[in-house]
This record gives structure tokens, C-alpha cells and sequence, in this order.
């Protein structure tokens, strides 16, 4: 492809000279082209088609990144993204000031977005709390393609070519002329690196302009950006790390295939990191605006998701189940685990994926001298040395046979007889699934449901390569119920967020039915419903449709698995689903008898005199008795109820209060239905005896919608659930996350009763009157 | 449009003055005390059995007898659709029953306060007595009448009572003239004066409603509708012929079939049907004949077994030479209609209406009576009837 570039051009200058091309003069055109210069014209190759999508990849590339780091490090992510917009208003330019300035300056200027055009300029700096980068290994990350210390090897890894940072920098410098700005910090104790450095795409090396050693780290300028109250990048918390700074042209919007999706779904695949993302705040006026609320949304999210929110002992055990929170702006994904992802290991191929020609090759590198029974056992992994000896059997050679008398014949053989053996599948550590538990955890976190399950299949292979799926659903909640469901897909836990079509985790979903599950589901179609489907794919090599690593690709031992993790999950759902619709025909039931109720027990009192009342009670302890199915539900002080569908691994309910269930009995009064806020959580499966502290929480969905008021309300909610112990309203929030609820006295509350849609409070008086 | 009527008959019917003239003309007010006794400890015996199992803790349920087809017994001696023993539960612990439960109890107990009170009402304003919203909802008790009527019917199975011991009525349908004087609540009615309306049957018409003074008439001529009843009113068919003459309105009301039947029963009078030549025409008269399905339980009040089928006969197409134009054709339902008519038992063995309906069915078209019109406009009274009557032709 690079040679037919080449003649490309030179074809066209000669034209233009009008001289004899000889294959000399060819030849004196003819030189190598850098991988940097070939990926500086073709970088939507790499994700840098449009602005939006230059920003997204940007952000993408470090944090996957980072997170690769620190695992690898063994320390806990702690992960801080932060958006600049440095757009510069024409007008406010002539003033003139310094670039610094005209950053803050920018903020205030962006405010009035009328002529605004479609890209400008931002930066973009992430944070992470990893293991540093040595002084002399900066340039080389940085500042050259395709050097990097994942392709080398069979493991599970989110980068794999080692392109992504460093395009990234050179995409940021093609389009500001501005270089990277690295601030590493390898070693507590010492001061941390500040390097600046911009590639020279012509040698695809960095050149460095500043290096210098600095103690401002993480940098005290990112601390700033953020609102007062909003404790963000603690030193405390950033003993060693690395901070990346890239100016570029982008465009910043929410939505699909935003920044923020990306992380939203990041931190969904890795509950066990802690992200914090200041996006552009869109003036400093209005900043000082929310900064009220945000004070109160702080306090209380210090009462709701504790420390975490507050940003002070990341390291701390996170208790409860953990929530995505929003403040003043800044969106903080919480640790929601406290495990890094088990350790994976490099591995061998698998004999069943081979293929002859690769094996042929594997023959003829080996020493000389080697037994072929030796290499079956030490090149190929799950190889025994009883399959070993079976398979030389077989093929009719010793086991002494050496590896160098296998001629193309027998090596066809050999082959043949190594797609048939009985062999274990690839090991599976060398992958490292998020896990059951993990994902739950990941989902609770980020997406607002009443049902959670979640599955994990074991490793299976393509092409010798190991893979695992796993899968998870999120149902009901606050989720819309009359789209289609949203699929979210994963690679080695980095979102897929792109070409979701051509997925074929996509086609999975659509291929799965759906119907038997209680959904519906238009043929072709994603399922329509309150549904978020998540699909991971972890492997040691992941096969992407393209090189911008947008979609798998389609392979059917791939598909059977993801079909095999969504079918049952969707089994957990169809049963939870099943339960919670008889649960509601029996209220619904209830409902109608109690209705009927009064007034049979009236008209008999004008007949006969029966007493009217006694009459009512006895008929209305019937109506009870015989839905007593509904009372699972409505009998539960907390009302959370976990339901038990046949297998319960791997399956969390959130039962969100009166909203759902017609006929509740100790409903909350009706003015105070923000049940998102006061709704319980019953975590069964992530039960941490440790801890009791209560865990109540604002929802990051819900205050994105409601604003001012979501912020204020959950601000209130989380106070309740942390001090003043109404029984029966607040007391659950504490008590339904862990052991089961203290008995309480019972108390009377009003009746009621669903009557077009809302709760009306039955008068049980008024009716004898 | 049915309201009205039935309010002014409310407004009639109640108030001191019907209860003293009841006393001073007919002389029944101690029977109807009597029945009221009667229909009363009824009424408290269904709620008293509905407590006691409530405050048992047992299910309350109400029996209520089965007004089905399966539940239709064929009386042939009688000549009379009888009602089964079948009769279905009515529990109130049941999401398809538990309404109309409730409603039975409220019917049950406005029909209390109507017998209370000695007055009567229709069956639209005992809708909208018990219609009301239920405490603390939005729902009413009954939406439309069509909830309504069916509990009562349900109630005058289940008590063993008759509508007008219930003390309700339905609206006057169907018109009466003829040689016959009668006395209405007092009143006497000259039916031969009745002008071009004629005398409006009430749906009440039980003898100390309703006695019959001076009848010369030698039988009833029944037509199915208004129209045609006009047209031999105004030709003064019934003083020709010395008959009275009625309609139904279409499928008769209670009223009317119970009147007819005392016409039959009291003075002997034969009943002489002219209804459509088609299905519905059919079950007209199977109706006044036999009783039907819903109402079996009054089929002794009700049914006329010596009641004849004039006409329109399947062959009069031929028979008077009738054009194409007045042939309609069977549409599939009334095929249909026809086979299910020819296989009820009191038609089955019958070979003149097998033949009748057979004779339909190959025809492939229906007549109304009105099609004689098409011959003469007074050919239908002038010629067709009494032709018939003298030839003694018809079905019974």
C-alpha cells in the first residue's frame, strides 16, 4: 500500500515535468515512509476523523492507557479526566493577554456560543495515580508510534499496538502546534518530571523542549479548575503517576459517543477504578452560580456516598453499593470493588487454533535437536505429555522423533490430529473477565434499574485463542421503556462505542429471542423495553473489525458464546419478570376487591343492619388472606425485596418503592414519591460483612435531569438516610444494604389506593359515615 | 329517548295517589302487601346468607341460575322452553365476578328501598339509582345500563321473583287496537278509540294491573313492527275482521308476550302471527311460542304453544307472484341463523317449519311483509291476510 502511494506520486511530478521515467529516476524517489507520516495522513485510521471523535480518542487512548498501568502496577485506579475548553472569542482576543490567561478568559467568552464554530481548540489532561514513567523511557511512549510493551505477546491487554497516546500527541500537535506536557512521577520520595515534547513525524521520534524536575504534582493547576468544595487530584492520592496534557482541535458535545459515554461505560467494565471528570464548565459566572448547590449536593453526597465522593481515602474500603454522582458539574464514577482484576499471564497457543502454516513455521524455528514430543508440550499450551505421546502415536512418529524430521506430509498429519485430540481448553488465566460480582457492581453503579443480572461463561476459543464473555442486563427503573433496549459493548474492558451493527455482540443480541423472556422483541430487531445489555470480550487478542478497534468481529464460536451469557441472563430476567407480574396481578387483585369492599358491606347494612364496619373488616381480612402474594412485596418495610428467581447468582432487585406496585399498603405518603433517592438498596450479592455503614445515594441520572431541584433532593434524601431515623422511610436505606431490617414498631399509615395513575389515601372513616 | 317515557310512568305510576286509588278500585292493596312480604324476606335472606358467610370467614357468594342455552330445557309436553337447574356462582373473590358481585348487592338493596318506599321505577331509573362512584376511586359503580339490566334479570332468577315484584318496569314498547275494552289501574280503556297510535302496552300487565271488561274480538293478528301495524290499522283491518291487533316493536317485550298469553289463556283468543320471512322473523315467533332462552323461567307466564305462523311463508314468492325486487338476499350470518333455528329441539321434529325453512334456504333470499306492497299497498290487508285466515293456512 505504502509503495503504491509512493509511485503515486512520483508518477504525477514526472507528468507534470514532462520526463522519460527510467527506473532510475523512479528509484531516486523511492525512500521509506515513517509510520508517523503515514498515520499523520491517515488518522481517521485511528479514530481522528472528526473533532468530536479526535476528542473521544484522545481521552480514550490515555485513560486506557492509565488503566493498563496501574493494573499492572497492582494499584488501585484512581483516574482524573479533565476537559479545558480553550476557545478564544475574536472579540475578547484583542485584549491580549497571555495564554494562560486566555484559557480562564475562554471560559468566560464561551458563554455565548452564538457563533461558535463546529471545532475549537481544548485541552485535555489525565491523571493517574500509576507506577510513573522512567526519565528515559518518556520520549519513546510519547513521542513514537508503535513502540509500546503489548504487541510482543499473547495477553490480555486494553492497548495492544501501542499507537494510541502518541497519535494522539501528534494529532494534538498537526492540528495546535502545541506539544505534550508530561508530568510523571516514578518515585514518591522524588521530585516528579515535567517534560514537554512534540514528535518530529518525518523520524517518528520526540523532541524534547522542556524537561525539567518539578514537586507541583498532580498539578496544582487542575486542582483549580474545579469548583471550591469539590476536592479533586489530592496529592495524598497521587503518590507516584503520570499526567498527560494535549492541546487539540476537537469538539466537545454530550450524547452518543461523547467523552462522557466513554467514561460512564468505562467505568461500568471497571468498578474497581475510581474516575473523576471535570468536563469544560461553561463559564466561570455560572460556575459561582451552582456553587451553592453544588455545596449542598456535596454535603450531601458526604452523607450519601461517603468518602468517595469526597475524594479523600481512595484507598479505602468502598461499602455499600457505590453510585455514580454528579457534582457542580464534576462527574465522579466511584470505586465500586476493591480487587484489581487478577493478575493475567502470557500463554502459549492453543493447539485446536492453529494453523498448518503457522505450525510449519513453529517446526522449522525450533533448535535443532528438539524432540517434536517436547515441543508440542513447551510451544503449545494444555499439551500433556500423555496427549503428547498419544499424538506422536498417532501420526506414526516416536517420541524421540526430532522436530526437524517432520516433513510438510506429516506435518499436514500432525496437524489434522491436533484439531481432533481431546485437549482442555486454552487456561484461563491469561484473561481476566470482570466477574460476576464486578459487574454488578459496575451496572448498579451507572445504570438506574430495578434488576441487575449477570453472567459470566467460561473460556472458549477462536482461532486458538482464548476468549471469555461475559454478559450482563439491566431492567426497569428509570430506564425508558419504550425504546429499543441499549446494547454496551466491551473489549478487555475498553467501550466499544462505534459500529455497533457490524459488532457481533450486536447480532448476538438481536439474534437471541428475547420473547422467551417476557420482552418484546421486534424480529431483526434490539429488544424494546426498560433494557441496558452489556456484552464484554476479554481475550488475548481481540479481533477488531478495523484498526480504530470499533467493532468485533463476527465469528461464530464468538456469537454461540454471547448468545449463551445473554440467554441466561435472560433466563434470571424472564423469571424476575414472571415473579414481579404475578406480585402485581395479585395486588392489582387486592386492589379490586378492597374497592368492591365498602360498598358490598353498606348495601348489606341497608338490607338487613348487619354492622357495616365489622362487616367490612371481616370481608377485607379475606381479601388479604387470598392475595397474600402480593404481601411479599408490600409487607417488607423496606420495600426491597429479594426476589428468588431459581438461580439467584449473580442477580440483584431494587425494589423502588410504591411508583410500581398498585395497592401498596405502607406506601410512602404521596408528595414524597422521589423514590430514587429514598429507594433501598439490598445488595444480597454484594453482602460485605465488614462494614454497616449506610449507604444511601443521590443518582447521577436523576440529577443530570431534574438540575437544581435533583441536586437539591438528593441532598435531602441522603441527609435523612444518614441522620434522622424516621421508622419506615429512612430506617430501611440504612438497613436494607446489610442485615435484615430491625423489627420496628408498626405504625398506622394511611391506606391506598391507585386511582388514575396516582396514590390516593383510602378514608376508611368517611365510608361509615 | 327511552328515558322519558319511562320517567312519566314513574311520575304516574308513584305517589299517594296510585297506593289510594289501588285501595279504593281494585281493592288489592292487602295482596300487594302481601307480596311485598314476601319479595322483602327474600331480599333480606340473600343478604343475611352474604353476611354470615362473611363474618365466617367463608367466600360469600350469591347462586345465581344459568340463563344459557345449555341450561334451556325443551318442555315438549308443555310446549314450553323450561329452565335448567344449572346455575352459576357468583363470588365476590373472583377478579372477573367481583364487580358485578358488588353490583348485585347494590341492586339488591335499591330494590329494598324501592319496595320500602311502595313505589316502582324503570329499569333505567334503578341505574341511576345505585350509580354512583365508588369511595375513594374514580370508578362508578356502573358505567351504562347495559351493566344494569342484566344484574336484575340476575336478581329476579336468584330470588325467584318477578320483575314487577322487584317493583321495576321496563319501557312501554309495542301498541294494542282492537274489539276489546280493558281496565288499566283503574282506568278504562276502549281499545276500538284508540286513534292512529293506539294503546300503548305497559310492561306490567298482570291481572291486578290490567283486567280485561268487554271483548268481542275472535282472535289476535301479531305483526312484527310499527309500520306494518299501521297499515292495518288504517285500513280498520281489526273492525273487518273483528280481531285485535298488535306489535311488538320487532322481538316482543315482556309486556306484550304476557298480555298475548292472557289473551290466549283468559279468552281463549287464537294468536295469529305476520312476521318476516326470515330467521330473526323465525325466532319471533319461536319466542311467543316456546318462551326463550333468557327468560325460560317465565316461559309458563309467557309462551303461547297455540300460537300461528301466518306468514311470510317461503313459498309466497311464487304464490302471489311477487317481483324480483323484493327479494333479499340471505347473507351468510342469517344462513347461519337459520341452521341454528331448524336444530332447536322445538323445531327440530317439525316437518311443515323444516320445510319452511328449508324452502328459505334454496330460495336464497328473505321477504318482509312490507314486500307486499309491492302488489297493492292495502293488498296485505285487503287480500293476503284475510285469504290466508279463511284458507286456515299457516304453521303452527
Amino acid at each position: 500500500m505504502s509503495s503504491a502511494a509512493t509511485m503515486e506520486r512520483s508518477k504525477s511530478t514526472t507528468r507534470g515535468g514532462k520526463q522519460k521515467v527510467t527506473a532510475e529516476t523512479l528509484a531516486a524517489k523511492q525512500r521509506d515512509i515513517s509510520v508517523s507520516e503515514f498515520f499523520a495522513k491517515n488518522r481517521h485510521l485511528l479514530g481522528f476523523d472528526n473533532p468530536r471523535k479526535a476528542l473521544l480518542t484522545t481521552v480514550k487512548e490515555a485513560v486506557d492507557n492509565s488503566l493498563d498501568a496501574c493494573e499492572e502496577a497492582g494499584v488501585l485506579p484512581d483516574i482524573t479526566v479533565v476537559i479545558e475548553d480553550l476557545y478564544v472569542d475574536p472579540a475578547s482576543e484583542k485584549t491580549g493577554k497571555g495564554k494562560k490567561a486566555a484559557a480562564t478568559e475562554a471560559g468566560a467568552a464561551g458563554g455565548k456560543p452564538g457563533k461558535r464554530p463546529p471545532s475549537s481548540r481544548y485541552r485535555v489532561t489525565i491523571v493517574d495515580n500509576g507506577p510513573g514513567i522512567v526519565r528515559k523511557q518518556v520520549e519513546n511512549i510519547f513521542g513514537r508510534l508503535l513502540y509500546g510493551s503489548k504487541f510482543h505477546r499473547l495477553k490480555m491487554s486494553r492497548g495492544q499496538q501501542g499507537i494510541g497516546i502518541s497519535a494522539a500527541g501528534m494529532y494534538g500537535l498537526i492540528t495546535t502546534g502545541r506539544p505534550m506536557v508530561i508530568h510523571t512521577r516514578p518515585a514518591a520520595n522524588k521530585p516528579a518530571h515535567h517534560i514537554e515534547l512534540a514528535m518530529n513525524t518525518k523520524t517518528n521520534r520526540a523532541e524534547v523542549t522542556v524537561d525539567d524536575e518539578t514537586e507541583d504534582f498532580p498539578p496544582a493547576r487542575m486542582r483549580s479548575l474545579a469548583p471550591r468544595d469539590v476536592a479533586v487530584l489530592d496529592s495524598a492520592d497521587y503518590p507516584t503517576g503520570t499526567s498527560v496534557s494535549i492541546e487539540l482541535e476537537g469538539r466537545y458535545q454530550r450524547g452518543r459517543g461523547s467523552v462522557d459515554e466513554f467514561l460512564e461505560l468505562t467505568a461500568i467494565a471497571n468498578p474497581h477504578a475510581k474516575i473523576t471528570f471535570i468536563p469544560p464548565l461553561k463559564s466561570l459566572g455560572d460556575v459561582e452560580d451552582d456553587g451553592q448547590l453544588g455545596l449542598d449536593a456535596a454535603k450531601g453526597a458526604k452523607g450519601a456516598s461517603g468518602d468517595a465522593a469526597a475524594g479523600e481515602t481512595a484507598a479505602a474500603a468502598p461499602t455499600g453499593p457505590m453510585i455514580t454522582t454528579e457534582v457542580a458539574g464534576i462527574t465522579i464514577f466511584p470505586r465500586a470493588v476493591n480487587e484489581l482484576p487478577p493478575e493475567t499471564q502470557e500463554i502459549q497457543p492453543h493447539p485446536k487454533g492453529i494453523e498448518l502454516g503457522i505450525l510449519l513455521q513453529m517446526l522449522k524455528d525450533q533448535p535443532a535437536g528438539v524432540s517434536l514430543f517436547k515441543v508440542l508440550q513447551e510451544s503449545f499450551s494444555r499439551v500433556s505429555p500423555a496427549s503428547a505421546s498419544a499424538i506422536c502415536r498417532a501420526i506414526g512418529v516416536t517420541t524421540r522423533t526430532r522436530a526437524d524430521e517432520i516433513d510438510h506430509a506429516l506435518a499436514e498429519k500432525l496437524f489434522r490430529e491436533l484439531q481432533e485430540a481431546k485437549l482442555p481448553p486454552p487456561p484461563t488465566d491469561c484473561l481476566a473477565p470482570i466477574g460476576v460480582r464486578q459487574m454488578l457492581a459496575g451496572m448498579l453503579k451507572g445504570v438506574r434499574a430495578e434488576f441487575y443480572a449477570a453472567s459470566s461463561r467460561t473460556a472458549a476459543v477462536y482461532r486458538g485463542r482464548p476468549f471469555q464473555i461475559e454478559a450482563a442486563l439491566a431492567f426497569g427503573g428509570d430506564l425508558p421503556g419504550d425504546e429499543p433496549g441499549r446494547v454496551i459493548r466491551f473489549a478487555n474492558r475498553v467501550p466499544l462505542l462505534f459500529q455497533q451493527s457490524a459488532c457481533s455482540s450486536f447480532k448476538a443480541v438481536t439474534e437471541t429471542s428475547w420473547k422467551n423472556y417476557n420482552l418484546s422483541h421486534p424480529r431483526g430487531a434490539l429488544p424494546v423495553g426498560p433494557l441496558v445489555i452489556m456484552i464484554h470480550m476479554a481475550s488475548v487478542w481481540v479481533p477488531f473489525t478495523s484498526e480504530s478497534k470499533e467493532a468485533i468481529a463476527d465469528y461464530d464460536e464468538i456469537r454461540k458464546e454471547m448468545k449463551l451469557a445473554l440467554m441466561e441472563c435472560g433466563r434470571k430476567l424472564g423469571t424476575y419478570l414472571r415473579k414481579r407480574q404475578k406480585m402485581r396481578r395479585e395486588a392489582e387483585r387486592r386492589d379490586i376487591f378492597e374497592r368492591y369492599i365498602g360498598e358490598i358491606a353498606q348495601a348489606i347494612n341497608a338490607i338487613n343492619g348487619t354492622d357495616a364496619k365489622k362487616l367490612y373488616e371481616a370481608l377485607l381480612e379475606q381479601a388479604r388472606e387470598r392475595t397474600a402474594v402480593a404481601d411479599q412485596v408490600l409487607d417488607d418495610e423496606g420495600k426491597v425485596v429479594k426476589d428468588e428467581p431459581s438461580d439467584d447468582d449473580g442477580v440483584i432487585i431494587v425494589e423502588q418503592a410504591a411508583r410500581r406496585i398498585p395497592g401498596l399498603d405502607d406506601g410512602p405518603p404521596v408528595g414524597e414519591l422521589s423514590a430514587a433517592e429514598a429507594a433501598a438498596l439490598k445488595v444480597h450479592a454484594l453482602a460485605n460483612a465488614e462494614d454497616d455503614e449506610s449507604a444511601a445515594k443521590g443518582s447521577k441520572r436523576s440529577s443530570k435531569k431534574t438540575g437544581k431541584k435533583g441536586a437539591k433532593k438528593s441532598g435531602g434524601a441522603g441527609a435523612a438516610g444518614g441522620s434522622s431515623g424516621k421508622p419506615g422511610k429512612a430506617g430501611p436505606s440504612a438497613a436494607a444494604a446489610k442485615s435484615p431490617p430491625q423489627p420496628e414498631p408498626k405504625k398506622p399509615k394511611p391506606r391506598m389506593r391507585v386511582t388514575g395513575g396516582g396514590l390516593v389515601p383510602v378514608d376508611e372513616k368517611s365510608l361509615f359515615e | 329517548m327511552a328515558k322519558k317515557t319511562s320517567k312519566k310512568v314513574a311520575a304516574k305510576a308513584g305517589g299517594s295517589k296510585s297506593a289510594a286509588a289501588g285501595g279504593a278500585r281494585g281493592g288489592t292493596s292487602a295482596k300487594v302487601k302481601e307480596r311485598d312480604a314476601a319479595t322483602m324476606k327474600k331480599l333480606t335472606g340473600l343478604a343475611d346468607r352474604i353476611a354470615k358467610s362473611a363474618l365466617s370467614g367463608v367466600e360469600p357468594k350469591v347462586a345465581i341460575p344459568s340463563r344459557t342455552r345449555s341450561n334451556t330445557i325443551w318442555n315438549k309436553k308443555r310446549g314450553i322452553l323450561e329452565m335448567g337447574d344449572a346455575a352459576q356462582e357468583r363470588q365476590l373473590f373472583n377478579l372477573n365476578q367481583a364487580k358485578q358481585f358488588m353490583q348485585t348487592m347494590l341492586h339488591t338493596s335499591t330494590i329494598k328501598d324501592l319496595i320500602d318506599a311502595g313505589k316502582t321505577s324503570s329499569l333505567r331509573g334503578v341505574f341511576y339509582k345505585a350509580k354512583h362512584t365508588v369511595a375513594g376511586t374514580k370508578e362508578n359503580t356502573f358505567d351504562t345500563q347495559d351493566e344494569s339490566d342484566p344484574i336484575l334479570e340476575d336478581l329476579e332468577v336468584s330470588l325467584g321473583a318477578l320483575r314487577e315484584e322487584l317493583h321495576i318496569f321496563a319501557e312501554n314498547r309495542g301498541a294494542m287496537v282492537g274489539n276489546i275494552t280493558l281496565t288499566d289501574k283503574g282506568d278504562d280503556i276502549d281499545c276500538r278509540r284508540m286513534g292512529s297510535g293506539g294503546y300503548a302496552i305497559p310492561s306490567i300487565v298482570e291481572p291486578d294491573v290490567i283486567q280485561f271488561k268487554k271483548c268481542e274480538a275472535k282472535f289476535v293478528l301479531h305483526v312484527e313492527k310499527g309500520t306494518v301495524w299501521n297499515r292495518f290499522n288504517e285500513d280498520r283491518f281489526w273492525e273487518e275482521n273483528n280481531c285485535i291487533l298488535t306489535h311488538g316493536a320487532g322481538q316482543p317485550p315482556r309486556g306484550v308476550r304476557r298480555l298475548l298469553q292472557r289473551f290466549n289463556q283468559e279468552l281463549k283468543l287464537p294468536i295469529i302471527c305476520l312476521l318476516d320471512c326470515d330467521p330473526w322473523g323465525h325466532y319471533i315467533y319461536s319466542v311467543i311460542k316456546q318462551g326463550s332462552i333468557s327468560l325460560a323461567y317465565e316461559s309458563t307466564r309467557l309462551a303461547i304453544p297455540e300460537a300461528k305462523f301466518l306468514g311470510i311463508r317461503a313459498k309466497d314468492y311464487v304464490d302471489c307472484q311477487l317481483p324480483d325486487a323484493v327479494k333479499i338476499d340471505l347473507s351468510d350470518n342469517d344462513v347461519k341463523r337459520a341452521r341454528e333455528i331448524m336444530a332447536y329441539p322445538w323445531f327440530e321434529g317439525h316437518k311443515g317449519w323444516k320445510r319452511e325453512i328449508d324452502r328459505m334456504l334454496s330460495n336464497g333470499f328473505k321477504m318482509e311483509v312490507e314486500s307486499l306492497i309491492t302488489k297493492d299497498i292495502s293488498y296485505v290487508t285487503e287480500t293476503y291476510v284475510p285469504e290466508r285466515l279463511a284458507a286456515r293456512d299457516w304453521l303452527d
